[in-house]
């Protein structure tokens, strides 16, 4: 008995790990042969594109005006030249108190995507030179390349998006951390399919 | 069954406390600055006059992102967040911390009107907030 149920959780974790392994490799099919990443890699990869926001502070300071981007977004160097200019906040000023602003800066340096073992924080990485020190995640080649193909009447013409800083607004589990292209819904236009 | 009835009883006076004692820190320390009243009238004017951003040329005021209902969820002019009401007869989160309180008069009077907004400005927007 006990050897039958050992039988049958052994099969269902090889299962589970098959399983798991086919729907990361299915995911980006474009970009198979673009990256050095082999079958193993993938395997153990985080399941999450990018590590959630798990900060409180971060997301009060920073989420209360915009959606409260991943650290794992974007390079360290990025954050620490954003965060020492806050007063111009592209034309908003979100001046912090001194502790606040060293405090949320350690925090996004420490969780930048430089050293994430996180899918979407690497291919962020590997799509920058070594002196792009972009400010935007949406000029990064890699949102470029990933969000191409999608016409402007849906996005920065549409009346109930209007830009494609808003990431929660068509990816629903953007705040897991999780940018799936299966769990995209754009605001007026439902599922994106390619 | 009295139970019932006297938990949300503290509650609302609890965080009526906290509104007022965050309001009252606010006025004091208003009044050390030299402002002897505040009037709830110019503040609600303040709060609906409109300014003209020098870069864009366009018009901001405390209503592009609050709402003219402050009883009503707000939404950011640039980023379409929502932003929680700001009358504490709805959300009693509001007014209730000093430090939020200095944080957003410094960011957004600023942006609103490119400058910082003076303790009287503050004390009579915050007189006419706290009564909505």
């Amino acid at each position: 008995m006990k050897n039958m149920t050992t039988f049958i959780t052994a099969t269902g974790v090889i299962g589970l790990i098959l399983t798991a392994s086919l729907v990361m490799g299915d995911d980006d099919k474009y970009e198979r042969n673009e990256r050095d990443e082999g079958f193993l890699s993938q395997l153990f990869s985080k399941k999450t594109d990018v590590a959630p926001v798990k900060n409180a502070v971060y997301k009060e300071e920073c989420g209360s005006c915009h959606f409260a981007y991943q650290p794992g977004l974007l390079p360290a160097r990025s954050w620490k030249k954003m965060m020492g200019d806050l007063e111009n906040h592209f034309d908003e000023n979100a001046e912090l108190d001194k502790d606040t602003q060293i405090a949320l800066t350690k925090y996004l340096v420490e969780n930048a995507a430089d050293d994430a073992n996180y899918k979407r924080s690497r291919r962020i990485m590997n799509s920058l030179s070594k002196n792009d020190t972009p400010l935007r995640i949406t000029e990064t080649p890699y949102f470029i390349r990933k969000h191409d193909e999608i016409p402007k009447r849906m996005v920065q013409d549409n009346p109930k998006l209007g830009s494609f800083s808003k990431c929660a607004a068509c990816h629903v589990n953007a705040e897991k951390g999780s940018y799936e292209e299966d769990d995209v819904r754009i605001p007026g236009i439902g599922k994106w399919d390619d | 069954m009295k139970k019932k009835i006297v938990v949300p009883l503290i509650l609302l006076l609890s965080s009526h406390t906290i509104m007022a004692d965050a309001i009252n820190d606010m006025f004091t320390q208003y009044q050390q600055q030299g402002v002897s009243n505040a009037s709830e009238q110019t503040g609600k004017t303040l709060w609906n006059k409109k300014f003209t951003d020098k870069k864009t040329g366009k018009d901001r005021s405390c209503t592009s992102c609050h709402g003219v209902d402050l009883t009503k969820v707000g939404k950011h002019v640039r980023t379409g967040k929502k932003i929680n009401p700001m009358a504490p007869s709805v959300n009693k989160k509001s007014l209730t911390d000093v430090k939020n309180i200095k944080k957003w008069f410094k960011r957004n009077c600023k942006w609103t009107l490119g400058r910082e907004c003076s303790a009287q400005e503050q004390a009579d927007i915050l007189t006419y907030l706290k009564n909505q």
